[in-house]
């Protein structure tokens, strides 16, 4: 049986305009293809990624355009679909103003007090 | 491989760790080797996956410098290179027993051009690194900050 594997995402936004994604999350996927049992907690400022609506395109030096900008949320959903459960941390939502309307769905809300006990569950823990 | 080998290799403890930052840009990277050096040193088979801007630690046209500030030449100055330190690790891995696979993201060296690499480097994806911790007995990932 594979270990259990949590991806604690904080360091936000990193390089997501130049990797047409968030590398963390992108690597979450490619190992999710290749068997991995992975799970997802987002804390911190990467929060934000579960906000529906951003858009990061319109991007261009001089005449090259950033044709493929980062859809954040948009690959949370897809990650949900292919079965990688997400978690947000709701202390980190609400310290940011941000509430469940403003959120993708398919989300699993955790308070921090409950986090220690999380991560008991899983075999790997690596944080970002 | 005799069966002595093999079993010692099957016993020996295994060791994965991702790094993540580009080479002088973070005292992550020295830690990180530290670590390396004193599992090397104990014999363990170890696993270095590396995401990013750390592909470039083993680029191969790395070059030592001099140092005007230092009032030093190339030979005086003796500048270090990580690709050096990779593989003086990979030696010293060896001569204790162990072994030192080093493992670049094949995606972060095309983007960053940096395909040219020491002798001895591997390429991989993340799927080689998520298998080498479901081998391993720890495992440590060591991101970029800030």
């Amino acid at each position: 049986m594979s270990k259990r594997i949590l991806q604690v995402v904080e360091g936000a936004y990193r390089a997501t305009i130049e990797e047409q994604d968030d590398t963390v999350v992108w690597f979450t996927q490619a190992i999710k293809g290749g068997g991995a049992d992975v799970t997802v907690l987002l804390r911190g400022h990467a929060v934000n990624y579960a906000v529906k609506g951003q858009d990061a395109s319109g991007l261009a030096f001089g005449d090259r355009k950033q044709t493929q900008p980062p859809d954040l949320s948009g690959d949370l959903v897809r990650m949900i679909a292919k079965g990688v459960s997400v978690y947000v941390v709701r202390d980190d939502l609400a310290a940011r103003g941000l509430t469940p309307a403003d959120l993708v769905d398919g989300l699993t809300p955790v308070t921090t007090a409950e986090i220690p006990a999380m991560l008991g569950r899983y075999d790997l823990v690596w944080h970002w | 491989m005799t069966r002595s080998e093999e079993v010692a290799m099957t016993e020996r403890k295994k060791l994965a760790l991702l790094l993540m930052d580009a080479p002088y840009e973070s005292a992550r990277t020295t830690t990180a080797l530290r670590l390396v050096d004193a599992a090397a040193r104990r014999g363990l088979d170890l696993t270095v996956f590396c995401y990013e801007g750390a592909v470039a630690l083993s680029f191969a046209r790395q070059a030592p410098h001099a140092n005007a500030v230092h009032g030093r030449d190339v030979a005086q100055e003796d500048h270090p290179n990580p690709k050096d330190w990779i593989a003086a690790l990979m030696v010293q891995a060896e001569q204790s027993g162990g072994r030192l696979a080093w493992i670049n993201c094949g995606l972060c060296v095309d983007e960053r051009g940096v395909g040219e690499v020491a002798a001895g480097i591997g390429r991989g994806s993340p799927v080689d690194f998520w298998k080498a911790a479901e081998a391993a007995d720890n495992t440590l990932v060591i991101p970029t900050r800030g």
